[in-house]
């Protein structure tokens, strides 16, 4: 198959797929069908031999440079923070801070921003948040007598500009909004988001969770003040997490928790700040697991990231096209710009039902409310079943997710 | 109140048996069978009262919403069950559970261990602690129950 767009050839996803040791496993008896890439990714041998090599040969504390090993270490471990920065093009590796995953990092800023708060102020989150995205802002809330104002969605599950628009307003502080939609998969215009909220001077805060394990994210092109995305859905390790930070904003927030690394010099009188991004980091950091979110990062940058994007959207659209094959299938989140996601329910059926039975037959996927309770009821369900694909599946794992589907529906029909 | 009729009249545990369940099982090859089979049961689950979907019944952690309520009997002393759930698979495990545990004196219910059974029926991974769907709080509920009515 080649892209004749590009007039190349297209990913090479047989090869890709033996660099993901857990895809040749079998679940039930049947080859492991992996379409649960939204919730967490699977990891290429580099990230584990990255981690592996990091404990057999550089492990040692970081920043304390008395011996060879914590240089090595602290060379890795930065190195990766330089990956990071390379990756969202990040002016500086000050703007970087190693988080223990998206959650972590709002709540890092959430927590930063709340002295910028008064009684009143507004928050803008939307609709379509993610529960990491909405309960820090709300906890902040609570705190300051800020008020939280969703953004409404559409029935296309795409984000509804205009409703946007309306709420921006003079007591608009902070604009929390994701960059895609880990149930509908929606790709946010946030581009056009946060030039707008920039232009009355809101702080832009973007949730990349979803996005990064489909595309780059150019923070510097998108100007947004932080951007945070986790480490294991970008097929890197799990307790790693990356928040960028605009500098200026990041020197004058507040530290986010006390302890070692953080300070510059501690005394029972006063104790003062180590500098970035080392003033949010307290205590000893997940070492291993950023050297491996780097060498996940330098694995995804070895492909051809157009390549993969092209795959990604062949496979969204087999599944669409595939749809009407199963009786009483409907698709919730038909945006014009998605990542290969798709939630969906079954008439008669309960999301819990579908996902039970994928799994007898190898497949996993994610069945509940997503962590997006408001979205959920939104589209008035108690939950969706979702299948989110990465560049290592096939159109042939496409087609058989449709023949369990379609099995599982007669099984109910009968 | 409910018609204490509604919990005398269910078949499950009474009528129908874990011997038929154990019958019924090793005549099923293949998953589908098996699975055709529990979404049965669960259509053999009696109609649980609309009114009483209520916070007091809903048995927590779960991804499908379940309603659980029980009626003891003055004359035999036996507990009987209702259960009701919106996803069909866990209707039919609901039902195994009730077929083991439903009409049964509470000290008697108690001896019945439940685990062991779905390990027999290769459906443990269902009940396992590691599976949120709800049918180990289930059967927490149940056997709380039965433990307060065998003291009084």
């Amino acid at each position: 198959m080649t892209d004749l767009a590009a007039g190349k050839p297209a990913l090479n996803v047989e090869a890709i797929r033996k660099d993901f040791p857990i895809l040749s496993e079998t679940v039930n008896g049947k080859p492991l069908v992996y379409l649960d890439n939204g919730a967490s990714a699977q990891k290429p041998v580099q990230v584990l031999d990255a981690m592996d090599r990091y404990y057999r040969q550089m492990h040692s504390n970081v920043h304390r440079g008395a011996h060879t090993l914590g240089d090595r270490a602290t060379a890795a471990f930065e190195g990766a923070r330089d990956t990071v920065r390379q990756f969202v093009n990040a002016r500086s590796t000050r703007e970087i801070i190693w988080t223990r995953g998206t959650t972590e990092a709002i709540n890092l800023v959430a927590n930063g921003l709340a002295g910028q708060l008064s009684e009143g102020d507004e928050i803008l989150v939307s609709q379509m948040e993610h529960h990491a995205n909405i309960v820090p802002w709300q906890m902040v809330a609570e705190r300051t007598g800020a008020i939280i104002r969703p953004i409404q969605v559409t029935p296309d599950g795409e984000l509804d500009i205009a409703a946007f628009e309306s709420l921006l307003g003079d007591r608009t502080r902070i604009l929390a909004v994701t960059h895609v939609s880990n149930v509908l998969g929606t790709v946010n215009p946030i581009e056009q988001l946060i030039r707008k909220a920039r232009e009355k001077g809101v702080f832009t805060v973007i949730d990349g969770a979803q996005a990064v394990p489909h595309f780059k994210p150019d923070v510097q092109a998108l100007d947004c003040d932080f951007y945070a995305f986790s480490g294991h859905k970008l097929f890197g390790p799990t307790g790693i997490g990356v928040l960028y930070g605009r500098e200026s904003l990041l020197e004058a927030m507040p530290p986010f928790q006390g302890g070692g690394e953080m300070i510059e010099r501690v005394s029972f009188e006063k104790t003062t700040w180590n500098t970035l991004p080392y003033k949010f980091e307290a205590g000893t950091p997940a070492i291993a697991e950023a050297v491996g979110l780097g060498a996940a990062i330098n694995y995804l940058e070895s492909l051809d990231r157009k390549a993969v994007e092209t795959a990604e959207q062949a496979l969204l659209q087999h599944a669409n096209k595939l749809v009407e094959t199963v009786p009483g299938m409907q698709v919730i989140g038909t945006a014009a710009n998605k990542v290969p996601v798709m939630s969906f329910k079954i008439e008669g059926l309960h999301p819990s039902d579908i996902g039970t039975l994928l799994d007898q037959q190898g497949i996993a996927i994610r069945t509940g409310h997503h962590c997006a309770m408001p979205l959920m009821d939104f589209f008035s369900v108690q939950g969706t079943a979702r299948a989110s694909f990465a560049f290592y599946n096939t159109l042939d794992e496409v087609e058989q997710l449709f023949a369990a589907l379609q099995k599982i529906q007669r099984l109910f029909a009968d | 109140m409910i018609a204490s009729q509604q919990f005398l009249d269910n078949p499950l545990g009474q009528k129908i048996t874990l011997d038929d369940v154990n019958d019924a099982f090793e005549f099923l090859d293949d998953w589908e069978e098996r699975y055709a089979y529990i979404i049965d049961l669960g259509k053999q689950l009696p109609a649980f009262p609309e009114e009483q979907k209520i916070e007091d019944n809903y048995v927590h952690g779960c991804q499908s919403q379940v309603w659980l309520i029980h009626y003891q009997d003055p004359d035999s002393g036996r507990l009987f069950l209702l259960i009701d759930s919106d996803a069909m698979i866990v209707r039919g495990l609901a039902a195994i559970i009730l077929i083991a545990l439903n009409a049964r004196k509470p000290r008697e219910l108690l001896t019945v261990d439940i685990d062991e059974l779905f390990e027999k029926l290769d459906l443990f991974r269902h009940i396992s602690p590691t599976r949120g769907n709800g049918l180990r709080s289930m059967v927490g509920k149940i056997r709380e129950l039965a433990a307060q009515e065998a003291t009084q």
